[in-house]
């Protein structure tokens, strides 16, 4: 861990961090070294975030700077070196809705923090939901949605999991715009989040990590 | 004979009522107390879902979406209306243009949901600096080629600003009129001309028809902060939010250029309508969209700035801040009193009428999530509270948190209903 590379990071200097990272590189630190402290520097990120200290943008950026530091730094990686994942999360916003910002932040949050997540992408059919969690077998579903009409679509799906037989196989987490509690229970979801941090913290909770 | 004053009489009625409805909210917007708390919602596509009818089709048909309209307007008899014409009667218009930030009915939508955004970087990160030069340029040649398909021809163009005299510009900045597909493009504009032209008439004569039913419009012009804009049309979200961190000084240039350009808008509008309040949807400035730091930097001045000028001008802004916006309360206070309306989705509403309840008057906030899926006895409870506290006083009108679109008619019903009953002074 180089603390250093962590602590730029985490402030969201994006120039001084990549040049960092590329003096490591030189230097011939271990590429998986840099990965874990950059996923460290988000895991600070996640914490400030919670903290009300930073805000949407900061975790954008901080996605930016990530993927930076992946671009140079995942050709180095040997193949059989990559981490093991923490649990599957497969996510999707939900049959007629095609917002994409807050699902896309919440994709790249699971991913960063260890979960193999698969997203499915914007306006996506209760029926593909059902398909793709019997093929990927996922420990939690991730339904976004930002238009109200998203709740029956929400609805719908959930519904879709239960007649396949596969509700009790997964929890089911909702997310996006007019999303609360009231949504939830309409929804027969087992929990709603507000933000991305929320989301990871549902997962820990019921996938460990 | 006697049909005539009959009807007479029904018109004397009618302009009573438009009299004591405008009053009432002219009252809350002013801070004095009205007879009862104003009730106006943004219906959205509620009123094509109540009769049946598919969002396709009052797109398309405007003598649907006229009578649909009318018919929730009658029966809910909202203290404004809205004519719906310039934000629904799209299709046409749409098709002529080959539009390509929407995806409606037809074009990628299904026809029973609404239309939606197409998030992009439409004005690439180097080119603020053609933007800043000269905006008209930049949308004519590069900005509206994007987005509208059938004008793609302008991209052909020379610069517009080198069009100057007969030796400076004329020959080679003039010929690239006579290719094509400026021809085609230009066509294009023509019969989208047409297609909005008909929208305005259509909006004419259906305002007209609210009036003689008693009903004024709820706002007669539309605009935006200019952080909003240059984030929803130009950079895209994500393009904006990085942005303020690589590129500060150019995103403040660039609000500053759309300031005169977004008053200039409201300002012809209310002009044109007769109509002094000004509807502006808030859409990147909300908590957690950005630190409160960035907002009193980047959102907040412009905006400002924008709705002291429209109070200075006789107009009412009227900003709908979407999503949460308590940790802003402080900061956007700080406009004259008794001229603004600000109309919340989800910020603390007690809060709200602590912090700005002597400076404007409030609106809103029944969520959609009880609208939708709550009973008739969970929004009277919500209203309840509302009236109880935000109304204390004067200073607020009940509304939805946001459009009412997919809201069941019982449950609004009984918001209109209580309203009325519970929130006479």
């Amino acid at each position: 861990m180089d603390s250093k590379l962590v602590y730029l990071m985490a402030d969201l200097k994006e120039i001084e961090t990549i040049a960092l990272v590329n003096e490591l590189i030189k230097e011939g630190v271990n590429p998986n070294e840099i990965l874990g402290s950059a996923r460290a520097a988000m895991e600070l990120v996640g914490k400030r975030f919670e903290k009300d200290e930073y805000f949407i943008p900061d975790l954008v950026l901080a996605g930016e700077i990530m993927k930076g530091i992946s671009e140079i730094v995942k050709p180095l990686v040997k193949k059989g070196e990559a981490d093991t994942k923490k649990g599957k999360v497969l996510i999707g916003t939900v049959a007629g809705d095609i917002h994409d910002i807050g699902k896309d932040i919440v994709t790249f949050m699971l991913d960063v923090s260890g979960f193999d997540v698969l997203d499915l992408g914007i306006d996506v059919p209760a029926s593909t939901f059902v398909q793709k969690t019997r093929e990927f077998q996922p420990h939690v579903v991730g339904l976004s949605g930002f238009l109200t009409l998203a709740f029956d679509s929400m609805k719908k799906t959930v519904q879709a999991l239960e007649e396949a037989g596969l509700r009790d196989r997964v929890k089911v987490m909702i997310g996006g715009g007019q999303i609360d509690d009231e949504v939830r229970r309409y929804v027969h979801a087992d929990a709603y989040g507000k933000d991305a941090i929320a989301a990871v913290n549902l997962c820990r909770q019921w996938i460990g990590g | 004979m006697q049909a005539m004053d009959w009807r007479m009489i029904m018109r004397e009625d009618a302009a009573e009522l438009y009299r004591q409805r405008e009053k009432r909210v002219n009252d809350a917007i002013a801070l004095r107390v009205p007879d009862r708390v104003p009730i106006e919602v943004l219906f959205g596509f509620f009123p094509a879902k109540y009769s049946g009818m598919t969002i396709e089709e009052v797109m398309y048909d405007p003598d649907k979406l006229f009578d649909t309209q009318l018919k929730v307007l009658l029966e809910f008899q909202p203290d404004m209306d809205q004519a719906p014409f310039a934000i629904r009667f799209l299709g046409p218009l749409l098709e002529a243009l080959d539009f390509k930030q929407l995806k409606w009915p037809g074009h990628g939508i299904t026809t029973d949901h609404t239309y939606q955004f197409v998030e992009g970087e439409y004005m690439t990160a180097d080119e603020y600096d053609h933007f800043l030069l000269d905006p008209s340029d930049f949308l004519v040649r590069k900005y509206w080629p994007r987005v509208c398909g059938n004008l793609k021809g302008f991209e052909k163009l020379a610069p517009l600003h080198g069009v100057i005299t007969y030796y400076l510009g004329f020959n080679l900045s003039i010929a690239p009129f006579s290719l094509p597909e400026v021809a085609e493009a230009l066509a294009a504009m023509q019969k989208a001309g047409a297609e909005a032209a008909r929208i305005a008439a259509h909006s004419r004569r259906y305002t007209q028809k609210a009036k003689e039913e008693g009903f004024p419009i709820q706002t007669g012009a539309f605009t935006q902060a200019p952080f909003d804009t240059l984030g929803d049309f130009f950079r895209g979200t994500k393009g904006l939010m990085l942005d303020m961190y690589r590129r500060p000084d150019k995103v403040i240039k660039a609000c500053e250029k759309l300031l005169p350009i977004m008053f200039e808008t409201a300002i012809n509008s209310t002009r044109m309508s007769g109509n002094p309040r000004v509807f502006i949807p808030i859409h990147k400035g909300l908590d957690g969209f950005m630190s409160k730091e960035q907002f009193k930097r980047f959102f907040w001045p412009t905006l400002q700035e924008l709705m002291q000028g429209l109070i200075k001008e006789g107009c009412n802004p009227c900003p709908l801040w979407e999503g949460d916006c308590t940790s802003r309360l402080e900061i956007i206070k700080d406009i004259p009193a008794g001229k603004a309306c600000y109309a919340f989705e989800a910020t603390d509403m007690l809060k709200a009428k602590e912090i700005l309840g002597d400076t404007v008057c409030l609106r809103g906030n029944v969520p959609l999530s009880i609208l939708i899926a709550g009973s008739p006895q969970d929004v009277k409870a919500y209203c309840k509270k509302l009236i109880d506290t935000v109304g204390k006083g004067g200073g607020y009108i009940m509304d939805a948190a946001t459009g009412l679109d997919d809201a069941k008619p019982e449950n609004v019903k009984a918001m209109f209903e209580f309203t009325r009953e519970y929130g006479v002074y």
